[in-house]
């Protein structure tokens, strides 16, 4: 009997395909809502996180100026000297790479197309420290850093910006008030995490930006590599020390610099990306909520609307278990089916979506689990007891049932 | 002598009462009918006279306030839902006014799903769907579904559902009230042959005098009783059935 029934309800399935893709769809929406909204929002979460990554977890950098400043501000502080960059290097073992750098926005001009970007001066180290890569040409070498040549490598937009498909490598560019040697590009890094263009600058050694360009021997800014990500806290404390020291600060007074921890940056950021987390549970669990509900409905539609059916069955001799049997197996076919075609689109409609957002596409086996459990006993569910209610109904009032 | 057998059905004070206080209706008042087996009874009267209920009770569609339902001596009321479902499926076939054949399935598949919930094995099925299909006039439609049937074929489908178990008794709910007058004749009859020359016992509800002239035995209801009982003249019937 148990092969009959089955068979009954397949060739029921069969038979009202077009009911059947009706209740089948309400799960297919339902399970393929809920992966493809989760997976995504996956995808974000690490792409985040990759992104934090990419900034390089060992890198420090100080900066003038309190980390809170309140409202007028009060005397602006001072920036610092190369004779600083010199200390850290010297007083401090854990750091491997020391950096100075000056910065400023600055008019760009080849030909006829012109275009802005930040302007920075620097040394070497500064590309170690920020993980650039050469695409094409080179660095500068320690005699253009010493001797303030007239050079620089420029980031990938500006390449784009300024040449096209050209070759910039040996053409000369404007920077501002002077003329300058494109002698490399650098490999892109991507669009960053808050939409900043990570290849929108220009690198030129320190001694060529403060002598030509800013005109002052200022430093705004020092950048750091700890040996080992695990040595930044101790290079962070031993730089605080040393910068107080150096810029006179008396025991009891504030800090007139920051230093910034990209590790800490990263804790941050993982906090952003836990809540984004919990975020995406609620929208997961709201969306099993909603495709719950629509399966519901349609299941309930869908028996409903049958009640004649079971009557004409019962009427027949069907005892009520083996109506119900037949109607429970079409249910646990159709949800199980549909829940499969959802997985399917929900799985292709996050892969596309992840790739369309350039974001990376993970797997997450308990997320198609629970959609495709939850989903499937709300059709099963909400396929079984009306029709467990219909086949209690006596045979005459299920009959005259419209 | 040995003592005679018990009729198929006997109904004894059966009562049926819908609603409670003062909104009671009384569709069966302490009825009580006798059939025999091999009978054609017709049961006529005015609507909500019982009639229709008296035939629910009978099919064990419905179950009776209170009195006795016995079928060949045995007492029916106290059994529960799923006996009442085996009894069904083993003594009874119906033909209803709206046919009441299962939508988008072909003719064959309706007539064999009696048999398929007696457990008859697949081939034997379709044998004996087959059959009842020829004998109620369809063969060559055995692939058509409802939508594809006039309603004078698809009440023949109904009947060869009815007949395929070979019932003890066929139960007729007003089978010709959704039909014109040709097919009527058509239905009436097929059921009477089925009577006559298959033995089966038939229970018919209707409103149309000429048409329970086709049987052996006129019941008439009203106010939830019966208030006549008589035999039909077989020669009215095929008058009956000219004149019309």
């Amino acid at each position: 009997m148990i092969w009959t029934t089955i068979l009954m309800a397949f060739r029921e399935i069969r038979r009202n395909t077009m009911r059947s893709i009706l209740t089948a769809l309400g799960v297919v929406i339902g399970v393929g809502a809920v992966i493809a909204m989760v997976h995504l929002g996956q995808s974000a979460t690490e792409k985040v996180t990759g992104d934090v990554a990419k900034l390089g977890n060992n890198m420090l950098t100080v900066m003038p100026g309190a980390q809170r400043r309140g409202p007028g501000g009060g005397d602006p502080a001072p920036s610092f000297k190369l004779s600083d960059v010199d200390a850290i290097k010297k007083q401090i073992p854990q750091v491997s790479e020391v950096a100075p750098s000056s910065s400023t926005s600055a008019l760009l001009v080849y030909g006829n197309k012109n275009h802005s970007a930040q302007v920075q001066g620097s040394t070497l180290g500064l590309f170690k420290i920020r993980d650039l890569t050469i695409e094409t040409g080179r660095f500068f070498t320690e005699a253009e850093n010493q001797g303030g040549a007239p050079v620089c490598v420029i980031g990938h937009t500006v390449q784009t910006e300024l040449f096209g498909g050209l070759r910039s490598v040996g053409e000369s560019i404007r920077v501002g008030k002077i003329s300058c040697q494109v002698i490399g590009v650098i490999a892109t890094k991507g669009q960053s995490t808050f939409g900043i263009d990570q290849d929108d600058f220009v690198v030129m050694p320190l001694l060529t930006f403060q002598r030509r360009i800013s005109g002052s021997t200022a430093i705004s800014a020092i950048y750091i590599s700890a040996k080992t990500p695990n040595s930044t806290d101790r290079v962070k404390s031993q730089l605080l020390g040393l910068m107080r020291e150096r810029r006179r600060i008396v025991p009891g007074q504030p800090d007139n610099f920051t230093v910034m921890d990209m590790k800490e940056f990263a804790t941050s950021l993982s906090s952003i990306t836990g809540a984004l987390t919990a975020l995406l549970g609620g929208i997961a669990a709201v969306s099993l909520l909603v495709g719950g509900i629509g399966i519901m409905n349609i299941m309930l539609v869908s028996v409903t609307e049958r009640t004649r059916e079971i009557g004409i069955r019962l009427a027949i001799g069907a005892r009520a278990h083996e109506v119900l049997l037949q109607f429970l197996v079409e249910a646990v076919l159709l949800s199980t089916i549909g829940g499969v075609i959802g997985i399917l689109l929900g799985l292709a409609g996050s892969w596309a979506g992840a790739r369309a957002l350039n974001m990376p596409f993970s797997l997450s086996p308990s997320i198609l689990t629970i959609a495709f459990f939850f989903s499937a006993s709300v059709g099963i569910a909400f396929g079984f007891f009306p029709a467990r209610r219909a086949a209690r109904l006596k045979p005459i009032d299920a009959l005259r049932h419209e | 002598m040995t003592e005679a057998l018990p009729p198929l059905i006997e109904l004894i004070e059966v009562s049926k009462i819908y609603g409670m206080g003062d909104s009671e209706v009384r569709a069966l008042d302490r009825a009580s009918l006798r059939i025999d087996q091999g009978e054609f009874v017709s049961v006529m009267g005015p609507s909500g006279s019982g009639k229709s209920t008296s035939m629910n009770v009978i099919g064990c569609l419905d179950a009776p306030t209170s009195g006795s339902y016995l079928f060949r001596g045995v007492e029916l009321a106290k059994l529960t839902a799923d006996q009442l479902a085996l009894f069904r499926r083993h003594y009874l076939g119906f033909v209803f006014q709206g046919f009441n054949l299962l939508a988008r399935t072909s003719a064959l598949e309706n007539v064999e799903l009696p048999l398929v919930y007696r457990r008859v094995p697949t081939a034997e099925r379709r044998v004996r769907a087959l059959r009842a299909l020829r004998e109620v006039g369809l063969s060559g439609r055995e692939k058509h579904t409802p939508a594809e049937l006039s309603g004078g074929q698809q009440q023949r489908v109904a009947i060869a559902r009815a007949i395929v178990t070979d019932p003890s008794l066929l139960l007729a709910d007003e089978p010709t009230g959704n039909l014109d007058s040709a097919m009527k004749l058509e239905i009436m009859s097929l059921l009477r042959i089925l009577n006559q020359e298959r033995g089966i016992t038939i229970l018919m509800v209707t409103h149309e005098p000429d048409l329970a002239e086709f049987g052996t035995r006129v019941v008439g209801f009203k106010d939830g009783r019966v208030v006549s009982d008589r035999a039909t003249d077989p020669n009215a019937a095929i008058e009956a059935g000219l004149a019309s």
